[in-house]
């Protein structure tokens, strides 16, 4: 596929968001388990809420720009019952709003901030489900259908969340900043794991469909002479990347590099040290990485359709 | 239930792109709107088709086929595109199985392309909408034409007649009786989409000749054996006369 630089950061932008929104919860959870948690003040959840509002926000501008007419995006909210884009469509504001009362409470400090944090997360996880189904669900691109696309939309925007977090905590409550580094150290390594699950995977897979399916003629020799085309077109421009294959590989290095090994190190680095500059600087270099890798995940995919337009002539 | 669809044979099929053109020109002046075309004269041309001749080679030279593949939206009996599609825009009429695209409720957002394993469905550059054949719903059903015309247009403009159109439902339907008499097919069974639209494959042709079609047993020249010249041998007129 052709990625488009819209949905790489709406996919990152929210992602962190909702990873960012489960590290507050988690955190008032834990208090509120009387987990010998350190307690921040209220200061803390309703920035800590506006960074995730923003974030979100930001992907969701983000996502209009992948729109051919996004004057009428209202209407994508109808086939819920069927579509995982649409109903990532209205769980996306309904958390973006449950974010917003989840700060407001803490700044009036209202009652049952912790309900409200729960229906925040309920909704946080339920996003990163829509999310990843919206790429799970299209069987034949057989790269994206897979257990493993969702497991890594939560666990990287989880890990993404939580670096996020260490690095506000080390800001503005340097008592909680050890256990959010553990926990992004933590989720981090499991997003290694699970990523790299999803590229062994995608490594080993052998497509289902051939020339063969495609024409429906079962001789072993078939070579494409015309696509019925002699410029460009929409399935030229939209399934595939245009990129050699020593660039993609570059790029899985690189967010395998950018995305979870250096954020490790320079997490483990900003806890030893307590420097706030240090775990910006992870956040900063994590969501590079994440950027590379969400690019990665669309370039790779192979859309059988791709079958009918091999050679131009 | 009726199920249009067109089932295309593959072994007249000669690649002539009038059904190509035919398309173009009655789904761009029809009431569907225009399907762009940019930069036509220049670099990069590109445009928006419902419907493309492909051209593969098969086998290995010289004992190779060229098998010109006409390809157009297959209207799936369980088509993926529709069930993604977040506002409902894309969806499979009950009535008659074609599978069309509410233009003024797309929001252009190409999932539905995405979902389609052939590639059928192309984003308007221009309209910035889905786009898709239609099986020229607004010809079939035109009592404006005659009764004759109310065909696809790529179905009207075949000039080997490579394309029938009819409802695959129906088991008395020329469409469903070539089907089923020359062992018409899906593309991609694998993904279980259903294609309505069907391919009728190559079929050998062999020329079986008798000797007698080599040899006229009719001639009157080559009754009782005997020559209609003389051998080049026997004396000619010349060598036996002096002049």
């Amino acid at each position: 596929m052709n990625p488009a630089f819209s949905v790489i950061l709406l996919t990152t932008l929210t992602g962190a968001a909702q990873g960012l929104f489960l590290a507050l919860f988690g955190c008032e959870l834990a208090h509120a388990l009387n987990l010998s948690a350190p307690t921040p003040g209220h200061d803390f959840y309703v920035v800590g809420a506006l960074i995730s509002l923003a974030l979100s926000g930001a992907g969701l501008i983000a996502s209009f720009f992948h729109l051919g007419r996004p004057e009428r995006a209202w209407r994508s909210a109808a086939m819920w019952r069927t579509s995982w884009l649409s109903r990532e469509v209205i769980v996306l504001p309904a958390f973006m709003a449950t974010t917003a009362l989840y700060g407001l409470s803490h700044a009036m400090d209202w009652p049952l901030t912790l309900a409200t944090g729960a229906i925040g997360a309920v909704l946080a996880l339920a996003l990163f489900v829509c999310t990843g189904m919206i790429y799970a669900c299209l069987k034949f691109l057989q790269e994206w259908a897979s257990p493993l696309t969702v497991v890594n939309y939560l666990v990287l925007g989880c890990a993404s969340g939580l670096t996020l977090a260490s690095a506000y905590a080390a800001l503005s409550a340097a008592e909680l900043m050890t256990m959010m580094t553990s926990l992004a150290i933590a989720l981090t390594l499991l997003g290694l794991v699970t990523r790299s699950a999803s590229l062994l995977r995608n490594a080993r897979l052998r497509p289902r469909s051939s020339l063969q399916t495609a024409i429906g003629i079962h001789h072993p020799r078939i070579a494409q002479r015309s696509q019925g085309l002699m410029g460009g077109s929409f399935n030229t421009r939209e399934f595939f990347h245009h990129r050699t294959l020593q660039f993609l590989r570059s790029v899985k290095w690189t967010f395998l590099l950018l995305a979870f090994v250096l954020p490790v190190l320079l997490l483990a680095a900003g806890a030893a040290t307590t420097s706030s500059p240090l775990l910006w600087l992870a956040f900063a270099v994590q969501y590079t990485g994440l950027l590379a890798e969400r690019w990665y995940f669309f370039a790779q995919a192979n859309h059988p359709q791709n079958l009918y337009y091999q050679t131009i002539s | 239930m009726t199920q249009l669809a067109l089932v295309i044979d593959l072994n007249v099929c000669v690649g002539c792109q009038a059904c190509v053109t035919s398309c173009k020109s009655w789904n761009t002046s029809g009431t569907a709107g225009s399907l762009a075309d940019l930069n036509p004269y220049d670099e990069d041309p590109t445009g928006t088709f419902f419907n493309r001749v492909q051209t593969f080679e098969v086998g290995s030279y010289p004992n190779t086929e060229t098998v010109h593949f006409p390809k157009s939206c297959l209207h799936c009996e369980d088509p993926p595109c529709v069930p993604v599609c977040p506002t409902g825009a894309s969806y499979k009429r009950a009535e008659d199985g074609i599978v069309l695209v509410d233009y003024d409720k797309c929001i252009g957002c190409k999932y539905c392309s995405w979902a389609c394993p052939y590639g059928v469905r192309e984003l308007d550059p221009e309209r910035k909408e889905m786009t898709k054949c239609t099986l020229c719903v607004d010809r079939i059903y035109n009592e404006a034409l005659p009764e004759r015309d109310r065909k696809p247009a790529c179905v009207l403009a075949c000039p080997t007649s490579a394309r029938i159109f009819g409802d695959v439902h129906d088991p008395d339907s020329s469409a469903s009786k070539a089907i089923r008499e020359r062992g018409g097919y899906q593309l991609m069974p694998e993904w279980g989409t259903e294609p309505s639209n069907h391919y009728l494959p190559r079929r050998k042709t062999e020329m079986t000749i008798r000797p007698d079609e080599i040899v006229r047993t009719d001639n009157p020249l080559k009754v009782d054996g005997l020559k209609p010249m003389p051998d080049a041998s026997t004396p000619a007129l010349d060598d036996a006369a002096s002049w």
